[in-house]
C-alpha cells in the first residue's frame, strides 16, 4: 500500500453515485427556470431507467438504449406539459401524480426483467492517458455519460447565461404575464424546457440500471429523484452548485457504504439515511439567506400561466 | 399639414383605425371604434373603466385580434399579428402594469424585446446613450427590483426609443409617478412629438391630457363618441363627455368642529417583513372623529406596511404604539379590532377584501359577522346575510345579476364598490381605506367619495391611505405624506399645495422635506 490507491476506487464509486443526480438536477434546474416545477422527476427517471434497461436487454446497443430512455423521459414530461402547460392543472399535484405513474408503468414494464443482469457500459480507454497513476482512471477512465453530465452542466450554464434563448428562458420563469406582453410564448417555451427536463431525468435513470448498478429492480431510483428536487434549491438554482450537490449526496453514499462494510456499531438504518439527512441540513442551512434564494429562484414558478386578457 | 410635405407620413394619417369591433363573450369591448392619429400627434384617448380603451390598443399593439374593421398604417392597410409584428412597424407601448423582469438587469430587460441576437456590451452603451440624450438617466447593470417605480418607466421608456418607434402607446404612465417625475416625462414626450413620433395616451388625470395632448378621442361603453380638442375643452366637459351625465362635485363641509381622538398612532416602528419592503420609521399621526385624514405618497413607500400595522396583519411589539379610543390596540389580530369597531378596506380587493371564488354573501358574511350579528346559535343566518348583501348592492350601485355569485365575477370597479359598501354599512367608529377608487370609473368614483364624506359627518373617524392626488385634496381635512416609512406632520388641506406634496412624495432628498419628516419625530 503506497497510501492512495484505496482512494482511487472510492473517488470512482463516487462519481458512478452523483451522476444520476448532476442528469436530473440540470434537467430540472431548466425547468424550474422556466417556471414550471415538475415534481415528477422520480418517476421520469424510473421510466428511463426501465427504458434503458429493457433496450439495452433487447438490441444489446447502449446507444439506442440512452437515446430511448431520453425519448421516454421527454415523453412523461410532455404529458405532465398537458396537463399542467394547455389544460392547466395545478403542478404540485400532477407532478406527483406523474412520480407514482412512473413507479407503477416502469414496473411493469420491467415485470420480465427483475433480476436479469447486462453488460454495464464500458469505461473509455484513452491509450496512454488512462493508464497514468491517479487521474489518468479519474480524469480520462469513465464511461461516456459522466463526461457527457458534465458537457450538460457546462452547457446549460453558457445557455442560461450567455445565449439570449437562455435569457428568454429565464424571463418566461421570472414573469410570465411579461414575457407574454412582450411577444413570447409561454407555452411553448416552457414545453421545450419541461421536455429538456424530462429527458435529462430519463437518462439519470439510465445511467443508474445501465452503469451503476446493470441490472433492473422496482423503484431502483430510491428518491434520488427526490434529492435531485431539492439540489436545485440547496444550490440556488446554479448548474455549478448543483454538480457539487450532487457529489456530496453521492460521496456521502459512498462513505456510509464503506462505514457499513467497516462494521461501524451503528445501526445499517442510520447510516443509510445518511446521505438524505446531510444533504436536507446543508439545504436548510444554505437556505436561510433567503436573498440569495429569491435573487437567483424563478419568481414564477408554480404558477399557472393564463394567457387571456 | 404644409403642402410641402411630400413623404407619404405627412399625407396620411399616421394610423387610421375605421370599425374596429372586438367581441368578448357576453360584451362587445369595442364597438364600431374609429380612430385616427397624424404624425407627431400626442393623442389622447379617454374613456371610463370598461369603455375598451385597453381592449383598443391591445389591437393596435397585437397582443388581441379584431374580429372586424381596418388598420391603415402610413395609409397602408396592415394586419398586426403580434407584439413582434408591431414592434417592427415601429409601434412601442409602454404598459401600465410594467412588463418587466424583476431579477434581471437593465440590459437584460432590454435586449428581451430586441429583435436577433444582442451584443451586451454594446446594447448597454446604447442605452446609456438614449438615456442621458432624453433626460431618462438609467444605470444599465442595476437589477430592476432594486430601482424605483419611476426609474422602472424610464426602462419602459427606453426600451421603445431604442428602436425608433413611429408611434408609442402609453397606459396610464403617470399613474405611479410623482408630479415632479410626471413633468420630467411630459418634456420628453413633448421633444418626441416634435421629432415627429405620435403618441397615444391613455391616462384618467384630465388636467394632464389638456396640458399634454393635441387631440383626444372619447370611448363610452366600447363604442366611438366624438374626438375632441382637449386644450379648448375645460376637465370637467371632458369628464362629462366620458360619463355622458353631469358629474357632481364631492360636497364637503370643512368648517365643522371635530370630536374626540379615535385612532392614535404614537412613535410606531415596524420592520417588514418583505425583502423589498420598507420599514416603518416613527410614525406618529391620530384621527378625530368625524376627521378625514388624507396619507399621500408613491407605491411602496411604507403604505402596506402601515396598512399591516393598522388593520393588525403585523402586530406590533409595543400594544401602545397604536391606541384606539385610548386602549392600546396594538397587539390585537385583525377580527379582535373589527370587534371594537374598525372597518378595513385593504388595497388588494381580491384576496385580502374578499375571498375570491366566494360569493357576495359569503364575502358580506366575513367581515361583518360580528357588527351586523349574522350568527344565530353559532348557526351562520343565511335570511339576514343574504339580506345584508342586498343592501350593499342596492347602497351602492354594485352591478351584478345576484348575490350568489362569486367576488371574482364582479368587474373591478364593482367588488370595490361592494367592498366599501360591506366595510361602510357596519357603522364603524373608525374606517381605514386604502385606494378607495383604484381602478373605478370617475362616476362611481365620485359616489363613493360622497359616501366616505357623509359617513365622516356622521362622526366616523376616517383615514385613506391613496395615490391619487386630487381624490384626497377632493375628500381629506387633513393630509400627510409617507415617504420611505416615515410620516410627515398632517396639515390641513387649505393650505397645501399639489407642489409641496409632490416635494414630500419625492423623499429625503430636499432638504425642507427632511425638516418636515424630522419635526415628526
Amino acid at each position: 500500500m503506497t497510501g492512495y490507491e484505496w482512494i482511487i476506487p472510492v473517488i470512482l464509486t463516487v462519481i458512478t453515485a452523483a451522476t444520476p443526480l448532476v442528469f436530473a438536477g440540470i434537467g430540472e434546474l431548466v425547468t424550474e427556470k422556466s417556471g414550471v416545477l415538475n415534481l415528477g422527476i422520480e418517476g421520469m427517471m424510473l421510466v428511463g431507467a426501465v427504458t434503458a434497461f429493457v433496450t439495452a436487454t433487447v438490441t444489446g446497443n447502449y446507444f439506442l438504449a440512452v437515446i430511448a430512455a431520453a425519448g421516454a423521459g421527454a415523453f412523461m414530461a410532455f404529458l405532465f406539459g398537458i396537463l399542467t402547460l394547455s389544460l392547466m392543472a395545478n403542478q404540485v399535484a400532477t407532478g406527483l401524480a406523474l412520480t407514482l405513474f412512473g413507479v407503477g408503468i416502469s414496473a411493469l414494464i420491467g415485470q420480465d426483467f427483475v433480476g436479469q443482469p447486462v453488460q454495464a457500459i464500458p469505461k473509455v480507454d484513452i491509450a496512454g492517458l488512462s493508464d497514468l497513476p491517479v487521474v489518468g482512471q479519474i480524469l480520462f477512465g469513465q464511461d461516456p455519460l459522466v463526461y457527457l453530465s458534465f458537457i450538460m452542466a457546462i452547457g446549460v450554464s453558457w445557455f442560461l447565461y450567455k445565449t439570449k434563448a437562455g435569457l428568454i428562458l429565464r424571463a418566461v420563469g421570472d414573469s410570465h404575464d411579461s414575457a407574454h406582453s412582450i411577444g413570447y410564448s409561454v407555452v411553448t417555451i416552457r414545453y421545450l424546457a419541461v421536455m429538456f427536463g424530462g429527458a435529462m431525468s430519463g437518462i439519470g435513470g439510465a445511467y443508474l440500471s445501465l452503469i451503476y448498478t446493470p441490472m433492473w429492480a422496482e423503484n431502483m431510483t430510491s428518491g434520488r429523484g427526490w434529492i435531485a428536487l431539492a439540489l436545485i434549491v440547496f444550490a440556488t438554482w446554479k448548474p455549478s452548485l448543483v454538480i457539487v450537490g450532487a457529489y456530496m449526496f453521492g460521496g456521502i453514499t459512498i462513505l456510509q457504504l464503506h462505514a457499513q462494510a467497516a462494521g461501524f456499531d451503528v445501526p445499517s438504518q442510520i447510516l443509510s439515511m445518511l446521505p438524505y439527512v446531510a444533504t436536507i441540513v446543508v439545504l436548510v442551512i444554505i437556505s436561510k439567506d433567503e436573498s440569495r434564494i429569491r435573487k437567483h429562484a424563478p419568481a414564477c414558478i408554480g404558477k399557472i400561466f393564463h394567457p387571456a386578457s | 399639414m404644409s403642402d410641402t410635405g411630400s413623404s407619404t407620413s405627412s399625407q396620411h394619417p399616421r394610423l387610421e383605425l375605421k370599425g374596429i369591433t372586438k367581441a368578448y363573450p357576453g360584451v362587445l369591448a369595442n364597438d364600431h371604434i374609429d380612430l385616427k392619429v397624424l404624425p407627431g400627434e400626442i393623442h389622447a384617448l379617454l374613456g371610463e373603466n370598461g369603455a375598451g380603451k385597453s381592449t383598443l390598443v391591445k389591437i393596435i399593439y397585437g397582443a388581441l385580434k379584431a374580429d372586424a374593421g381596418t388598420i391603415r398604417w402610413n395609409g397602408n392597410l396592415i394586419d398586426i399579428a403580434n407584439p413582434h409584428a408591431a414592434r417592427k412597424l415601429g409601434i412601442g407601448m409602454i404598459f401600465q402594469h410594467f412588463s418587466l423582469f424583476e431579477a434581471m438587469t437593465v440590459t437584460e430587460n432590454i435586449a428581451l424585446s430586441m429583435p436577433g441576437r444582442q451584443n451586451m456590451a454594446k446594447l448597454s452603451k446604447r442605452i446609456v446613450e438614449i438615456s442621458e440624450n432624453y433626460g431618462l438617466p438609467l444605470q444599465p447593470n442595476r437589477h430592476v427590483h432594486t430601482l424605483s417605480v419611476g426609474e422602472k418607466q424610464r426602462i419602459e421608456i427606453v426600451r421603445c426609443l431604442l428602436q425608433n418607434p413611429k408611434l408609442l402607446i402609453m397606459d396610464e404612465p403617470t399613474s405611479v409617478l410623482t408630479p415632479q417625475e410626471a413633468d420630467k416625462m411630459f418634456l420628453t414626450l413633448r421633444r418626441l412629438s416634435e421629432e415627429g413620433v405620435s403618441i397615444l395616451y391613455i391616462s384618467h388625470k384630465l388636467d394632464e391630457i389638456k396640458a399634454l395632448c393635441h387631440k383626444a378621442t372619447i370611448l363610452r361603453g366600447g363604442k366611438y363618441i366624438s374626438e375632441c380638442d382637449p386644450t379648448v375643452e375645460t376637465a370637467k366637459s371632458l369628464a362629462e363627455m366620458m360619463i355622458g351625465t353631469d358629474l357632481k362635485a364631492p360636497k364637503h363641509d370643512n368648517t365643522k368642529e371635530r370630536g374626540q381622538v379615535r385612532l392614535k398612532v404614537h412613535n410606531l416602528n415596524m420592520d417588514s417583513n418583505d425583502q423589498f419592503g420598507v420599514n416603518l420609521n416613527l410614525i406618529n399621526f391620530e384621527v378625530r372623529s368625524g376627521e378625514i385624514l388624507g396619507i399621500a405618497g408613491v407605491a411602496g413607500n411604507g403604505q402596506v406596511e402601515l396598512l399591516e400595522a393598522l388593520s393588525g396583519e403585523a402586530l406590533c411589539k409595543i400594544p401602545e404604539a397604536i391606541l384606539f379610543e385610548n386602549k392600546p390596540i396594538g397587539d390585537l389580530g385583525p377580527s379582535q379590532r373589527r370587534k371594537q369597531g374598525i372597518a378595513f378596506v385593504p388595497e388588494d380587493r381580491l384576496g385580502h377584501g374578499s375571498v375570491p371564488e366566494m360569493s357576495l354573501v359569503e364575502n358580506a358574511f366575513l367581515s361583518a359577522y360580528g357588527q351586523k350579528q349574522l350568527i344565530s346559535n353559532g348557526f351562520i343566518d343565511t335570511k339576514k346575510t343574504k339580506q345584508f348583501a342586498k343592501e350593499i348592492v342596492e347602497n351602492f350601485d354594485v352591478r351584478t345579476s345576484g348575490v350568489s355569485h362569486a367576488a371574482n365575477s364582479l368587474s373591478g370597479g364593482n367588488l370595490q364598490k361592494f367592498i366599501v359598501g360591506r366595510e361602510m354599512l357596519q357603522d364603524p367608529q373608525l374606517i381605514i381605506i386604502a385606494h378607495p377608487t383604484w381602478g373605478v370609473d370617475a362616476g362611481a368614483a365620485a359616489s363613493i367619495h360622497q359616501a366616505i364624506i357623509d359617513l365622516a359627518a356622521k362622526g366616523t373617524a376616517v383615514l385613506v391611505v391613496s395615490q391619487d392626488l386630487d381624490e384626497l385634496f377632493a375628500i381629506s381635512n387633513r393630509m400627510a405624506v409617507i415617504a420611505e416609512g416615515r410620516l410627515s406632520v398632517g396639515r390641513s388641506v387649505q393650505e397645501l399645495s399639489i407642489e409641496e406634496i409632490g416635494l414630500l412624495m419625492g423623499g429625503t432628498s430636499k432638504s425642507d422635506s427632511q425638516k418636515e419628516f424630522e419635526s415628526v419625530a
